[in-house]
């Protein structure tokens, strides 16, 4: 059986090129870059271009890149570091409802220690209103977080009104690009973001490794103490092995985007158009338009998530769901509930998400096998019956 | 979290699909926790379930608790079926992954309901004490989301 891989939300199997990228240093990327003899050189050269690579993709400077373990260390060194060094200045932050959590586990943290934060919804879209952004900016307002687009329903956010409002009171802004960085262009010198948070993983490149962009002159505390890497604000040897994979991984992602974009959007929409016509009472997720390239979230009434995705699994096809019986915490994803989807129907949410690997025949086969999976679980749902 | 063989094979091809057209008692239930709604129809005869069936909407678990407990209801009397619980079915199932533990206590709940309704029905008087759910087997994973 063909495995079939559409769950690039959820991480993106490495360019074969950011592993011919790895492969030397598994071997000769041991010396520890602090140090000044040959084999340190080696891996701090690597390490120097690979930042730079990082740096370009979002047009940033060099010096504006700290590499973390992941896109989760990111959003928490940016939401504690920020709020940290900015005490003295207010202690009021300001985000939406439809964030990751590892930006809204923090958030509720800062709560318990004496911080506000206000939580802003989004519409049917789930798109944040810039103008509520500007109406929630307080006197004490010091961090304004909104994610660049969202990972589970795919909506890009108008990041650029909304850090431009920040900016005109002088309130730092931070976005969440895990989902968004290396996939769609970025370029922080059109926009006022002062802190973004990404990862490798979903842009080709290799887990547990990511990176926060820091813009020059941002007050923001160290979120490991130690030696001086990263500027000392994040101590510890560095991730040889990761970073050179995300640094080949940016550079990939910049050389090769627009492509990439024709080729995804081609196959998301072949895959939207096919669901829409083979299925009935199927619903789409996120903005019809500004959404990432590969994604595609459709609740289908009637049945629930885990059930389609154990079916596409003994079909060999790898997807998500954002229902409640898939996560363990038995609550429907935050997100769709954010976007004012009925309960009922949020059960049914599958995420397809679509990378740079999959092909025509990969859409072609889960239009041949989904419409069947669905009739299937239908007919074994009382909901349906009810229905009929 | 994985499933046992014995869970796929039953969420793959159920038993007992479907509803009995014209049932002796009829129970539906939702689940509290996820949403999810189970509902089961069967044919009595002598005290005795001689069919039953089941519609589900929810999780894999759910689907094979539900097709399991069919099974084992069929030939059983009423008071033997009320004593199944929602432990020996999924040990029947060889085991649900902890999370899922509280999938087996709605096919538990519809059974009972289904019984209920079949009391109810013949002699006008449901079932004198609900029995009490096992609800410590309900587990959740600790919740690491928002509100
Ligand atoms: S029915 Fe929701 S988790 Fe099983």
């Amino acid at each position: 059986m063909k495995k079939l891989y559409m769950d690039n939300a959820a991480g993106t199997p490495m360019h074969y090129q950011v592993i011919d990228a790895i492969v030397p240093f598994l071997k000769e990327g041991f010396g520890n870059p602090s140090n000044l003899h040959q084999f340190g050189k080696l891996t701090s050269n690597a390490i120097q271009s690979a930042r730079e690579s990082v740096a370009n993709l979002i047009n940033a400077k060099v010096n504006e890149i700290i590499f973390t373990s992941s896109g989760t260390e990111a959003n928490n060194f940016a939401i504690k570091g920020i709020t940290a060094a900015n005490k003295k200045k207010g202690n009021h932050i300001i985000t939406t409802e439809i964030e990751h959590f590892s930006l809204l586990n923090p958030l509720k943290s800062l709560e318990k220690s004496g911080y506000e934060v206000t939580y802003l919804p989004v519409d049917k879209y789930g798109l944040v209103n810039p103008d509520d952004v500007r109406n929630a900016i307080k006197s004490t307002t010091i961090l304004v977080s909104v994610m660049f687009a969202n990972g589970e329903i795919g909506t890009i956010e108008p990041i650029k009104e909304i850090s431009e409002i920040v900016r005109a009171k002088e309130i730092i802004f931070h976005t969440d690009a895990v989902a968004a960085a290396g996939n769609i262009p970025i370029n922080v010198s059109n926009m006022p973001l002062d802190v973004l948070s990404m990862s490798a993983n979903q842009f080709y490149g290799p887990t547990g490794i990511g990176a926060l962009y820091v813009r020059e002159g941002i007050r923001i505390q160290p979120f490991i103490e130690g030696g001086v890497q990263e500027g000392g604000r994040r101590a510890g040897t560095e991730n040889i092995i990761g970073i050179v994979g995300m640094g080949k991984a940016a550079e990939l992602a910049k050389t090769e985007m627009q492509q990439r974009l024709k080729h995804i959007q081609k196959l998301r929409d072949m895959l939207c158009d096919g669901l829409l016509k083979n299925i009935s009472n199927i619903y789409i997720n996120g903005h019809p338009t500004n959404r990432l390239p590969g994604n595609l979230s459709v609740c289908i009434e009637f049945i629930e998530g885990e059930s389609v995705l154990l079916f596409l699994d003994m079909h060999g096809i790898a997807v998500s769901s954002g229902s409640a019986c898939t996560s363990r915490s038995l609550k429907a994803s935050h997100v769709i509930m954010a976007t004012g989807v009925d309960p009922a129907l949020a059960q049914g949410t599958v995420l397809f998400s679509i990378g740079r690997e999959n092909t025509e025949e990969d859409v072609a086969c889960v239009l041949e096998k989904l419409p069947s999976i669905v009739e299937r679980l239908r007919q074994m749902s009382p909901l349906y019956s009810q229905k009929k | 979290m994985q499933y046992s063989e014995k869970v796929m094979d039953h969420f793959a091809n159920p038993r007992n699909v479907g509803e009995i057209p014209e049932a002796d008692g009829v129970g539906e239930v939702g689940n509290p926790a996820c949403g999810d709604i189970m509902k089961m129809s069967i044919k009595v005869k002598d005290n005795v379930i001689v069919d039953a069936k089941f519609k589900t909407f929810g999780c894999g678990a759910a689907i094979a608790t539900s097709s399991i407990s069919t099974e084992m209801i069929i030939g059983k009397t009423l008071d033997e079926a009320l004593h199944l619980t929602n432990k020996a079915v999924a040990e029947a199932l060889g085991g649900l992954p902890p999370a899922k533990m509280h999938c087996s206590v709605l096919a538990e709940e519809a059974i009972e309901a289904a019984i209920d309704d079949y009391l109810k029905k013949t002699t006008g008087k449901g079932l004198e004490k609900k029995k009490a759910h096992a609800h410590e087997e309900h587990h959740h994973e600790p919740d690491f989301r928002p509100n």
